[in-house]
């Protein structure tokens, strides 16, 4: 089990998770091409008034083709506590061969109040001993979650390959200033988040996306089964330490998606189940599957109002809750896939689209690359 | 030599009645069935024999012209916290009796009761509560065990299940009817329980007592069979019609002992279902003798198993005692589905009152120690929790769903619903009532289909409150609060309580 | 954990009445706004000054999420608004009579708990529209989202109507307490309508539906009946306005099959309660 030693006596007194009220958008180019950050930072500017300014962040795809193969670590030092950043730095080097690192550059002009110190490492996998049993990913989630846990004023908050999340305290355009995201980026997937966050405001590590290898989530609305979901991921080896309910969401897609392989079709239906009046109605073998699915992972099952985007190398999909608390628009032009709090935000990006639409409740809304989708035909 | 002893007890029951309401038409006598009421031709007066009478209100409410009243007897001995009046007349009578004090129904002492320290939250602006009179919400649960994860096979738009699921029964509301043997209940109230379980779609537990022949087929399906101790009535057709088999060690009534029907209540239809002689007493041995340990119950669930052709899934019944955490966790990897824990607080028809008032420890605590625990062992998903032990309203089962249960059973709100009245005078088989007695006379006072319907009116209105309040925590199904803790918070208890519950104490 | 002064995202950097004006062009009664630099605020700032100085008509170009259009100007007689663009939520919300058309697609809340007006959109719209909408009439040419009429209302002869082109999602109709909504579902393929839980708690007012629904898509509380000669005369008007806004053709719309939907009780909740 990972990280059990400090999580073992589950101290009653965590702290209360945060309710995330905000915006989310999420773009896609489904032929693989990179395009800068203008097109989330506009959108996510657009809808200022959903978010209150004390937390943002943009997940990006396809940033470090000449690392691709590393898993590119990005870590914060809280209060810049430069200790910190000598246990992490010395951890990295026992436990991985770093390839290379740099601090994350950043402009000092932007609107930011306090940030941390922010460090990226290109890393390959160093296994000793019994860790040679566990696969690549498995071993980087464990790693992750150590530092997490153990070391403090340290967090790792994107761990992916060929991908970064860049997130903190301050409007969108704040936040994208301060990272230079339209300067410095390019990728074919970009899903961003504003945040009005009332348990945690002004903690950089807060904010969203989260990310859990290429796992990335960004998420609207508030999920009051967290403690039901946390309690049956716990039993996997997650343990929830960002108070934030949004890491149910990231670590249950990582259970379902990465080490049970279900597809997104089914993983929306188990976070999105269709009511059982509507199943007692279906012909018998699709009866027999869901009432399997809402049995099994009944656990899992996200209630309370929810909108959440998804994304991991090569997929993205949006989802809203089974009766659709929390809005989501989907629009497509060309290879260019669109979800959005607003439609407006997406006009602002793109005022001519070729097909506008909002999924039913519990209804993915599905992106996926060309090349991804032709090699799982051909694979089949 | 022949020793007369005077009863030094004082009477329980006063009995008054109003004279100018009477008007002699004694239905108060016909009702009593402890002889209480009497009528003087001479003088054209009642009369009360107060010593008899247990309070069960019988009278009272039958009475057409509202003329009595029956309370506590004000004689009581001087004030006194620590020699109480009931500590005292208990010794008063084991000195004239020389044995073990029977009583019935559960304990009634003043222990903590945490259901009433725990408050459940509501959704406000964070967090919409969702509407319950006009929006879906979902009761249906589950209970057996799950899976790890489903394995599919997934070709474009057609997904085949591959994974074999293990056996479970659905129920409609997690409200489930608590193990009450025919011998303790009549005939009737005991088929009203399976009336009503069936009508509503839920189960009810046959107790100790097996299960008449006749109602195995049309009733089958809502019952949970339990194979207990003494093994009554259990023959492979007992066990095949059922939808549960239920392997029962203790209940939270009398932990450790076995169960007990005094000879009064075993009639020829009681000899015929229990297969014992009639008029003997029933006293089930208190272990089951081929469980000493606990690879002796592995081996009998399997034994069941075997005998069900691994249809149906097993439950194991357990009273809460100290070390409930390892020995649920034990049951579990033992193999049983369902594990139903039996708080101190639950009733009986009969039982020691040492075993009742001193034994067993608050099924709060113990669930909330045997969800944490499974969890933490990484197996909660191999079995459902179904608790019971002084369920008494839709807020406690509630809050036993946020601790974690899957469901509850309701032994003694199922016996008030249909007319009990608590006056612990179970075990003497004269229920005025008419529910837990084996006389024909008394028995034919409980009607069964009115009884069935004031319980499916119970399963209704309870369920109809758990949807409101599922609705104001902005929760649209019950498995999104199972084990939900933290719509819980604590008032007016200790560091170590909250600790055990899991919960934050109110404004943390 | 660094405490965070507080950041005012609605009004924080609104600009002054004096810095915004060049976006308005005023001739006369009509005048034209650029909307695309304005925040929600500064645009209902500037359509409150225009309307002082006695503008009887607006057209908003460049409209692209700013919330409220219409909200403001309640008791300023009647306003004829014309929105190219997509505006933000709670178009005409708290609306008092005048007329908005969007030439686009709207968001959530159109209508929101509306007193008296027109709202005209050339497009679709998302959640809850027309929610405790009070009077007034609100044509929408394609589909609309979730929630859509919930808790309107009707008192006497104030009764307000919404005609949707398209078809609904679930909880068409919740807790309806009065009021007209007539659903065309012209984009249907086969006529079917797909949501379900329509008129849950539904206790007033009146559904018409263009197509086929199963009883089990319906809420408990409600019931379908036949159409009499009233119910035609109604849809007749409803229709004809709404095809001559989209210049669609009323004869061959109501040539269709209509359902009618009612409530079947006053008092649905009556036996839920022990008194």
């Amino acid at each position: 089990m990972w990280s059990e030693k400090c999580c073992k006596v589950r101290r009653r007194l965590e702290p209360d998770k945060d309710m995330q009220a905000c915006a989310i958008f999420g773009v896609m180019n489904r032929s693989g091409e990179r395009f800068g950050g203008d097109i989330a930072i506009t959108a996510m500017k657009n809808m200022k008034v959903r978010g209150n300014g004390l937390g943002a962040g943009f997940a990006v795809y396809g940033i470090y083709p000449e690392y691709k193969d590393y898993y590119a670590l990005h870590v914060m030092f809280q209060d810049k506590n430069k200790d910190a950043k000598d246990v992490v730095d010395e951890f990295l080097y026992n436990n991985f061969d770093v390839i290379h690192d740099e601090e994350i550059p950043t402009n000092p002009e932007a609107n930011v109040d306090n940030p941390p110190l922010f460090w990226r490492y290109f890393v390959a996998p160093q296994k000793k001993g019994e860790e040679r049993n566990l696969s690549d990913d498995d071993y980087v989630v464990k790693k992750v979650m150590y530092i997490n846990t153990r070391i403090e004023d340290a967090y790792v908050f994107s761990s992916g390959k060929d991908m970064g999340v860049f997130k903190g305290v301050g409007f969108p355009e704040d936040i994208a200033e301060f990272f230079m995201l339209d300067k410095l980026y390019k990728g074919y997937l970009w899903t961003a988040h504003s945040r009005f966050p009332t348990n945690t405001p002004g903690w950089w590590g807060g904010a969203h996306p989260f990310c859990i290898l290429d796992w990335t989530v960004v998420h609207n609305g508030e999920i009051s089964s967290y403690g039901t979901n946390r309690r049956y991921l716990e039993m996997y080896g997650y343990y929830c330490t960002l108070f934030t309910d949004t890491e149910v969401v990231a670590y249950a897609v990582d259970l379902l998606m990465r080490r049970q392989k279900l597809p997104i079709e089914i993983v929306a239906k188990i976070f999105a189940p269709p009511m059982w009046d509507v199943i007692d109605r279906m012909d018998e073998k699709k009866r027999k599957l869901y009432t399997a699915l809402r049995m099994v992972y009944a656990p899992l099952l996200l209630n309370g109002p929810f909108t959440i985007v998804v994304a991991h190398h090569g997929e993205m999909f949006g989802l809203t809750d089974r009766i659709r608390l929390r809005p989501i628009t989907a629009g497509e032009k060309g290879d260019l896939l669109f979800v959005s709090s607003e439609e407006a935000a997406i006009r602002a990006v793109c005022p001519d689209l070729d097909r506008v639409w909002t999924p039913h409740g519990g209804e993915p809304v599905i992106g996926r690359l060309k090349k991804k989708k032709k090699d799982a035909e051909e694979a089949r | 030599m022949d020793m007369k002893m005077k009863s030094h007890l004082l009477p329980e029951f006063l009995v008054e009645r109003i004279d100018e309401r009477c008007t002699r038409c004694k239905v108060c006598v016909k009702q009593c069935p402890f002889d209480v009421h009497y009528y003087d031709e001479e003088l054209d007066r009642m009369f009360a024999r107060e010593e008899k009478c247990v309070g069960c209100q019988r009278c009272v409410v039958y009475c057409p012209r509202n003329a009595l009243i029956v309370r506590p007897h004000p004689s009581t001995y001087r004030p006194n916290n620590y020699w109480t009046h009931e500590a005292i007349q208990d010794i008063k009578k084991q000195a004239e009796t020389g044995g073990i004090l029977l009583t019935g129904c559960g304990s009634d002492r003043p222990v903590r009761i945490y259901w009433d320290h725990i408050l459940l939250n509501a959704s406000q602006v964070t967090n919409p509560s969702i509407d319950p009179l006009r929006e879906p919400m979902e009761l249906r649960t589950f209970l057996g065990r799950k899976p790890d994860a489903l394995e599919l096979e997934v070709n474009e738009d057609d997904v085949e299940l591959k994974t074999e699921l293990y056996p479970n029964v659905m129920i409609e509301t997690p409200i489930l009817f608590a193990g009450m043997s025919y011998g303790a209940l009549s005939y009737n109230a005991f088929k009203a329980l399976a009336m009503a379980a069936k009508e509503f779609g839920t189960l009810f537990n046959t107790g100790e007592g097996g299960m008449p022949k006749e109602m195995r087929e049309e009733f089958g399906s809502n019952t949970i069979v339990q194979c207990a101790s003494g093994r009554f009535g259990v023959d492979p057709e007992y066990l095949n019609c059922a939808a549960v088999i239920e392997i029962k060690i203790g209940q939270g009534a009398k932990p450790g002992i076995g169960g007990h029907l005094p000879g009064e209540k075993v009639t020829a239809t009681i000899s015929a279902t229990r297969m014992i002689p009639e008029g003997t007493d029933a006293i089930s041995p208190a272990p089951q003798h081929d469980i000493y340990s606990i690879e002796d119950l592995s081996m009998l669930i399997y034994a069941l198993k075997e005998a069900t052709n691994y249809e149906k899934p097993v439950c194991v019944k357990v009273a809460a005692v100290h070390n409930i955490a390892a020995i649920a966790s034990g049951i579990v990897r033992a193999g049983a589905d369902i594990v139903a824990i039996d708080g101190f607080r639950g009733g009986t028809g009969a039982t020691p009152k040492i075993m009742r008032e001193h034994v067993g420890i608050p099924v709060e605590l113990a669930l909330a120690a045997v969800d944490r625990r499974l969890r933490e062992e990484g197996i909660r998903n191999k079995c459902s929790i179904i608790v019971g032990g002084g369920i008494r309203c839709a807020g406690d089962v509630v809050k036993a769903i946020a601790l974690g249960a899957d469901a509850v059973y309701i032994g003694t709100a199922a016996l008030i619903a249909m007319g009990c009245t608590m006056c612990q005078k179970c075990h003497t088989g004269k229920c005025a009532w008419g529910i837990c007695t084996q006389d024909p006379v008394l028995s034919k006072r409980l009607n069964p289909n009115v009884a069935a319907k004031r319980l499916v009116n119970l399963l209704r209105g309870w369920s109809l409150e758990i949807k409101d309040v599922l609705g104001g925590m902005g929760i649209n199904a019950i498995e999104s609060l199972r084990g939900n803790r933290d719509h819980l918070r604590g008032v007016g208890l200790e560091e170590w309580e909250l600790e055990v519950l899991g919960i934050k104490g109110a404004g943390e | 954990m660094l405490k965070t002064g507080y950041k005012d995202m609605f009004l924080g950097d609104v600009r002054k009445l004096d810095e915004i004006l060049k976006y308005a062009k005023i001739e006369g009664e009509v005048a034209e706004i650029d909307a695309s630099d304005l925040k929600h605020k500064e645009l209902n700032d500037l359509m409150r000054e225009c309307v002082q100085k006695g503008v009887k008509k607006f057209i908003l170009r460049n409209v692209c999420g700013q919330r409220y259009i219409g909200t403001r100007l309640h008791s300023v007689g009647k306003l004829e608004i014309e929105i190219y663009g997509t505006p933000g939520n709670d178009l005409g919300a708290f609306l008092d009579g005048h007329r908005i058309i969007v030439h686009g697609n709207a968001q959530d809340g159109v209508g929101n708990t509306m007193n008296d007006g027109e709202i005209i959109v050339e497009g679709r719209a998302g959640d809850v529209v027309a929610m405790s909408m009070r009077g007034g009439k609100i044509f929408i040419r394609d589909s609309v989202g979730y929630r859509t009429a919930i808790h309107m209302k009707q008192y006497k002869d104030k009764i307000p109507v919404l005609v949707v082109g398209g078809s609904s999602q679930d909880f068409l109709g919740e807790y309806m307490a009065g009021g007209i909504v007539i659903l065309l579902g012209l984009n249907l393929k086969d006529g079917k309508h797909k949501a379900h839980y329509i008129g849950t708690g539904m206790h007033g007012g009146v559904i018409y539906l263009r197509g086929e629904v199963e009883p089990y898509q319906l809420g408990k509380e409600v019931g379908i009946v036949e159409l009499e000669q009233e119910d035609w005369k109604t849809l007749e008007k409803y229709v004809g306005e709404f095809a001559s806004y989209f210049s669609l053709d009323a004869d061959e719309i109501l040539a269709g099959k209509f359902t009618k939907l009612v409530p079947v009780s006053k008092r649905p909740y009556g036996r839920i309660y022990a008194y």
